[in-house]
């Protein structure tokens, strides 16, 4: 009994903390990895801005902020804003736990929706509503070692599928075992191939797969006919103890990867190889390709009780000038535009850069995934089928049969939900 | 009559905070988790409880036609049948070895070997993967000087599930060796004369004196460490993430990935419902069998 009216006493105190007001407002944001450590420097100028506004970052690693941001919502713990992964938002606005942010939008004159990334910014409204503001955009393109490619004979870095398939073929004919390297516990590499087609992943607005469609089966099989004939090792990133390493020693000459290994391979590669490696934009089957929509965005929740400062946040968060100090820090790629057209410190602008430009050309034909709750656990359930093919346990054939019974039974309650309304 | 009824109730009176406590703090999530097994709660039942439905035992018809169930069920029996043994071995050999004259610096050497029981999981884990890393690691290196290839301990399905067992059984056979010990002191020493002036090796006392002697302590341990082997979560959590190929998920893995990562929380409710039995009658399996081996030996 003691014991419990002690504990009351301790809930009231930690309550009335909350609420207790002297003029400042204390804003909880949760933000995770890198991002997470930036974030308290670019706040030092929004604190300074909004002297009456104080900003507690709280910092959650990649592997469990999903289960965080259910969790915390499940037990009406979520914060006033957090950085949600773009493939996250759909899930979190089929449990209601998010604000809509188009009035608010409107209400800020600018953030123009024109400026942003057109597939990025479909990203953000899954269901029409709108629930998050992008806030660094990533998506999977080739990293390239354009010397090993012309001492092979390749004259141009491949564009198209069938382009590429030759440029493989060569390298290995010139003495490189693995030329490409693509890792196969991410599902990204394959579902990029996947968007490349013309028909969508899953049919009838998301009630059904479409694995078993001929689009899929044309994806599914380039992927795999690449690590069976050897053009790239069945390998983990895990296992590939040094990319950057192996990539300066050229054991592949072409990695399937993101924005953040810009930074890494300019930190981590000799000079003399400045000049030697490069990005592309990712090959299609017929022409440049399409790729994932992927990044993180802000989003404000529902159940905060300091929504306009949560706003005023994250419109501080999405200023170009913040945006561009952003990308100085942690080498995040801008989601507006006019980011990329303002000048560098040296000289030039993002759009020009000799790595970034091709990313810069890819965000123009990124394609969002799928806007269904059920994504996250539909992706892992292709990359566990397109392993099954590569390991040679099932052929495709079977595969895309299996994954579409699997995702049809994963998408069951949706069907039943949108039916009853 | 009446004193009996008053002794009764006071008997009552007195067990009542005890039986509320448990009633409160198990009782009732247990039947919360029973009701939450025959529904489909998910994140669109927790946006909004109207759309939860009744499952009835559809949920456990699922669980048992998923062949990732069967897998992971595969995979945890493997771990059970290899690792317990396993444990049990090292704990005995350990205890004997601790209890024998010829051996020094006993508290010490208990200490030691006692060690990894009460070092933090997490952190032992992070050394294990450094240990058993296919380029960096220590027993690959090792492995190498006597013309061992690399091995992806790790990596390689065949591979990730002995080295989990090691782990495993490393990690905990300290805890056993101890009830061990307690165990072996038991045992009257005027049996082990007696076999020596009848010309008992030491493999023949231990097989006939030791084992007879400790027999309901055996049971007792292989009980407990069966029980705690099938829920095996931690090890591949921090080590594989159940991977590679799916090679080290779990039952208790597999209800985990149901109920936190994917949030269907009834149908993670099934299989740890399913899970339970399976202990439950592993264990009677257990019990059962020592009844019948000791009747036998009587």
């Amino acid at each position: 009994m003691r014991r419990r009216s002690l504990l009351t006493v301790a809930g009231a105190a930690a309550l009335s903390g909350c609420a207790r007001d002297s003029g400042t407002t204390s804003l909880r944001f949760w933000a995770m990895g890198r991002e997470a450590e930036v974030a308290a420097e670019l706040i030092a100028g929004f604190e300074r801005e909004h002297p009456n506004v104080r900003v507690k970052v709280e910092k959650l690693p990649w592997t469990a902020a999903h289960e965080k941001l259910l969790t915390a919502f499940a037990g009406d713990a979520s914060p006033d804003l957090a950085q949600v992964g773009n493939t996250w938002l759909p899930e979190m606005q089929a449990l209601g736990a998010l604000e809509p942010l188009q009035p608010w939008i409107d209400r800020t004159p600018m953030l123009q929706a024109a400026d942003y990334f057109t597939g990025i910014w479909a990203t953000n409204a899954p269901g029409g509503q709108r629930v998050g503001l992008p806030w660094y955009v990533d998506t999977r393109l080739l990293f390239v070692r354009q010397d090993l490619l012309a001492k092979a004979g390749i004259a141009q870095i491949p564009q198209d599928w069938v382009t590429w398939r030759t440029a493989l073929a060569k390298l290995r004919e010139h003495g490189m075992a693995t030329p490409l390297l693509l890792p196969t516990n991410e599902f990204e590499p394959l579902l990029a191939l996947a968007l490349q087609q013309p028909s969508e992943v899953l049919r009838e607005g998301g009630r059904f797969g479409n694995f078993a469609s001929d689009d899929f089966r044309r994806a599914l099989g380039f992927y795999a006919e690449r690590l069976q004939l050897g053009d790239a090792p069945g390998l983990t990133n895990n296992q590939v103890a040094n990319v950057w390493q192996e990539f300066g020693r050229g054991t592949f000459a072409f990695y399937i990867s993101g924005p953040w290994n810009i930074g890494e391979f300019k930190r981590r590669l000799p000079t003399e190889l400045n000049n030697a490696w490069t990005t592309a934009e990712l090959p299609g089957p017929t022409g440049l390709g399409a790729s994932i929509a992927g990044g993180a965005s802000l989003a404000m929740f529902k159940r905060s009780r300091h929504k306009p400062e949560a706003w005023a946040l994250i419109s501080y968060l999405s200023r170009p000038d913040v945006q561009q100090m952003f990308y100085r820090l942690t080498g995040d790629l801008p989601p507006r535009r006019s980011v990329w057209a303002m000048p560098l410190e040296g000289g030039g602008t993002l759009a020009e850069d000799r790595h970034a430009a091709a990313f810069f050309r890819q965000f123009e034909r990124v394609r969002p995934t799928p806007a269904v709750p059920e994504w996250e656990r539909i992706a892992n359930e292709m990359q566990l089928a397109a392993a099954r093919v590569v390991g040679g346990r099932d052929s495709i054939d079977v595969a895309v049969r299996a994954l579409d019974a699997r995702v049809d039974g994963i998408l069951e309650k949706r069907r039943w939900m949108l039916d009853k309304s | 009559m009446r004193t009996s009824h008053r002794e009764s109730l006071a008997a009552w009176a007195f067990a009542a905070p005890a039986l509320i406590v448990i009633a409160l703090f198990f009782g009732v999530p247990v039947f919360a988790g029973l009701a939450l097994s025959l529904t489909d709660f998910d994140i669109y039942a927790l946006a909004d409880i109207g759309n939860l439905r009744w499952q009835g035992w559809n949920n456990y018809v699922h669980v048992l036609s998923l062949p990732l169930f069967w897998q992971a069920l595969g995979n945890t029996a493997y771990f059970v049948v290899l690792g317990v043994p396993l444990s049990i071995a090292l704990s005995l050999a350990a205890a004997v070895l601790l209890q024998s004259k010829l051996v020094r610096f006993k508290p010490l050497l208990r200490t030691a070997l006692f060690a990894p029981v009460v070092t933090t999981l997490v952190a032992v884990a992070v050394i294990w993967r450094y240990l058993f890393h296919v380029k960096y690691g220590l027993v690959n290196y090792t492995l190498q000087h006597f013309g061992v290839d690399p091995i992806d301990w790790l990596g390689d399905p065949h591979w990730s599930m002995p080295t989990i067992i090691g782990f495993a059984a490393w990690k905990n056979f300290g805890g056993n060796m101890i009830i061990f010990i307690a165990a072996l002191q038991a045992v009257p020493h005027d049996l082990y004369e007696a076999a020596r002036l009848d010309g008992a090796r030491s493999w023949a006392q231990f097989r006939h004196i030791t084992v007879p002697n400790i027999a309901p302590t055996l049971l007792m341990v292989a009980i407990l460490t069966t029980a705690g082997y099938f829920q095996l979560f931690a090890e591949p959590y921090v080590m594989t993430q159940g991977g590679p190929l799916q090679s080290t998920v779990s039952v208790l893995y597999l209800m985990y990935d149901e109920g936190f990562k994917w949030w269907n929380l009834g149908l993670a409710s099934a299989v740890a419902f399913v899970l339970f039995v399976i202990i439950v009658a592993v264990s009677k399996g257990l019990i059962v069998l020592q009844r019948r081996l000791t009747g036998e030996g009587a």
